[in-house]
């Protein structure tokens, strides 16, 4: 139980571009594998951007961890740690019960030092949900940012718990009788704030001032944060490369991925889509070859009309919850 | 030296792990592990241990927890048994190969199915592909004893490896038994604090975990192989200081009456003391009955076990564990490759498996079988198991 929500507490600290571009930020190097335009490493860099202690990163395995640490070489330049698939947020727990108690014990220096677990959706949603639960109620102090490419992208393209309704992937493929996922994907945003942990927030690379914004709140709280991060995949989501940043943006005007924060328990719109901007979700599926089944060779009007219906639901509960109403 | 208390097995491991101060303990529960982790939580929460307890929500979690504070420099302990060790068996690999020195408390436990909580080593033998440095203990003073050696030998440099040492479910995990105990300052004298292979230092940034393919794969194991043959001289060492220290000398293969045995039982856990007293029954009789405990598993005294059997006729293998269609139990096949360049006949046995208790008489038929074959000098075609109702022993 918190009286004060971190945003009150915090604070904030105007994001100045031009300074921070030249700031020495302990980040991803350049020449990690990662595929152009993968909004991963933009998760790892506007993160580690709003960082002003030490950090020790851990990651799940996954793209992130194999494009970006294939032995001897890393790109990490920070104390970085990977073990498994499903248990960044343990192996997190244990780094900061370490830390804890050595500083304690008066075995090492005390500072603050931050711990940021990375995770994919797959990591995250489904093999890691039990591990990232426990983390979140023991209330270690840690930091987990999900980078939701909405598949197990790194195995190659299989549908996760958060991929969308009607996308292809190569184990949902738009087939002739069933269309992509039959499935709408979980809310793990809500799974995570019903743990009643100070911070949980959604980010998106195409908002990075917001993004960094959040990411020093969830490093301010004292508890676990849970930061979900939408990051578009261009090779798994069939998508140009060079829409990376426009369908993320689309993620949000479509109201399919919306910008918000559960402070202490409070709801937060941290940006308002206005009805009469509201894109149609059609939009955001148009812009990927995941979705193209649903276009050609005949428009399935009952997918897109369905995930809209879905949208319209899920963003009018979110309302709700912010207390916003909507003129 | 210390005072003599009575305790149970897990009481045991819970009173020494306090003695060698963890920074982090992270467990979950599970018959018959529990008083173990109970206790320790005991003396965190009366603050008598400064120790991070993490009540995780599994087995494979707290083998994470335990990956990732050992990384942070911290001593670690954790405890399980059965299915929480099956559980957390993805990360046991991962744990040896990044050459922290975790130590596991196992309270040997029969695997499901069918489901059973009592003693079977099986859950610890088949993590001897794991990496761990494995030991078993035969009583509670040995438990005892090996925790305060655990750390010790885990944490040395030269060895940086995780270690998983097991007492049988109930048969000592609830056993009480006399326990001559260690003072704090004795083990503060004989165990140094950690001081850790590599830290995670913001400053000096390493990876820890990469991916290591074709080109470097090989060669790492290859290493990480070397340091667990090697482990072995730390091993022998650090038993040697405990014997002097406490009196208590441990062997990596205890011996008793194996110098000019002609039948050698070959046992590990709790059985062990239950095959010495047939031992004793056997001398009294005149008959040159020995025994050779596997005390430390992995890495295997293959030297060690063939001095000690090199006098005797047959060595009798028993194994409280099963691996199906095997050419023989766990236990059996490593003594039998051990000496497949000469030495004794091996003859092999199951007993006990899920608890069943194992009996002076069973032993001594045990004993009896490989007397015959010590006479006929016939290898005996299959394995034997001991008093499984509707089957011809």
């Amino acid at each position: 139980m918190t009286e004060t929500t971190i945003t009150e507490k915090k604070k904030e600290k105007p994001i100045k571009w031009r300074e921070m571009a030249f700031e020495e930020r302990p980040v991803l190097a350049a020449g990690h594998r990662l595929c152009a335009g993968c909004a991963a490493p933009l998760v790892v860099k506007f993160t580690m951007m709003a960082t002003e202690d030490p950090s020790i990163c851990v990651s799940s395995t996954g793209c992130l961890e194999v494009s970006t640490t294939i032995y001897p070489y890393t790109a990490w330049q920070t104390p970085w740690v990977h073990c498994a698939f499903e248990n960044a947020a343990a192996v997190a727990s244990g780094i900061e019960a370490g830390l804890k108690a050595l500083m304690r014990k008066n075995k090492i220096p005390k500072r603050k030092t931050n711990v940021i677990a990375f995770s994919g959706d797959g990591g995250t949603y489904d093999i890691g949900v039990q591990a990232l639960s426990g983390a979140l109620e023991r209330g270690h102090n840690l930091t987990y940012v999900c980078y939701d490419n909405s598949a197990y992208e790194n195995t190659g393209i299989q549908r996760s718990g958060a991929t969308p309704y009607g996308a292809a992937t190569t184990t949902s493929p738009g087939g002739k009788v069933i269309p992509g996922k039959p499935e709408f994907p979980k809310d793990i945003v809500k799974i995570a704030a019903a743990h009643d942990v100070q911070y949980v927030a959604t980010v998106n690379v195409a908002y990075p001032k917001d993004f960094i914004k959040k990411i020093r709140k969830a490093l301010a709280s004292d508890d676990a944060s849970f930061i979900h991060a939408f990051s578009p995949c261009p090779l798994g989501w069939r998508a140009d490369s060079s829409l990376t940043i426009r369908i993320a943006e689309l993620a949000v005007e479509t109201c399919m991925y919306p910008l918000y924060e559960v402070d202490c328990g409070e709801y937060r719109l941290t940006k308002m889509i206005k009805k009469e901007n509201k894109v149609p979700v059609e939009e955001f599926l148009k812009t990927q070859g995941r979705f193209r089944h649903l276009f050609k060779p005949k428009r399935r009007d009952d997918i897109i009309n369905d995930t809209q219906k879905w949208v319209d639901w899920k963003w009018q509960q979110l309302l709700r919850l912010c207390g916003v109403k909507e003129e | 030296m210390g005072e003599i208390v009575g305790m149970t097995g897990d009481e045991s491991i819970a009173h020494a792990v306090k003695l060698c101060d963890p920074d982090v303990i992270a467990a979950y529960p599970i018959t018959p592990q529990t008083i173990m982790v109970e206790r320790l939580a005991d003396f965190v929460y009366d603050g008598e241990l400064d120790s991070e307890f993490i009540p995780v929500e599994s087995e494979h979690s707290a083998m994470s927890c335990c990956y990732g504070s050992s990384i942070a420099g911290a001593r670690v302990f954790t405890a399980s048994a059965s299915q929480g060790i099956a559980l957390m068996f993805e990360i046991l690999f991962i744990v040896s190969n990044a050459r922290l020195p975790v130590v596991m408390g196992v309270a040997n436990r029969a695997l499901s199915a069918p489901i059973n909580i009592h003693a079977g080593l099986e859950d610890q033998l088949v993590c001897r592909d794991t990496g761990w440095i494995s030991i078993f203990c035969h009583d509670c003073q040995s438990a005892y004893d090996t925790t305060i050696m655990a750390f010790k030998i885990a944490e040395d440099k030269e060895v940086s490896l995780p270690l998983m040492y097991g007492i049988d479910a109930f048969i000592i995990s609830h056993a009480l038994e006399g326990v001559e105990t260690l003072e704090k300052r004795e083990v503060e004298d004989f165990l140094p604090p950690r001081d850790p292979l590599y830290v995670l230092d913001p400053d000096d940034p390493i990876s820890v975990g990469s991916l290591a393919l074709q080109d470097s794969y090989y060669e790492l194991k290859y290493a990480q192989e070397q340091v667990m043959i090697n482990s072995m001289k730390t091993i022998k060492k650090v038993q040697e200081e405990f014997g002097e220290l406490t009196g208590r000398y441990y062997n990596v293969i205890n011996t008793y009456y194996a110098e000019d045995a002609d039948v050698i039982l070959v046992t590990q856990g709790a059985i062990t003391g239950t095959a010495r007293t047939v031992v004793d029954r056997y001398r009294r009789q005149g008959k040159k009955l020995g025994l050779a405990q596997v005390h430390v598993y992995r890495p295997f005294p293959e030297k060690e076990l063939r001095d000690a059997l090199k006098g005797a006729k047959v060595a009798a293998t028993i194994d409280r564990s099963i691996t199906f269609g095997a050419p023989g139990p766990i236990l059996y096949s490593d003594v039998k490759v051990t000496t497949s360049n000469g030495g004794p006949i091996i003859q092999g046995f199951i007993a006990g498996l899920g608890g069943r208790d194992v009996r002076i008489e069973d032993i001594a038929k045990v004993a009896d079988r490989a007397f015959e074959t010590a006479k006929t000098g016939e290898e005996p075609s299959k394995i034997s198991w001991v008093g499984v109702r509707g089957v011809e022993f």
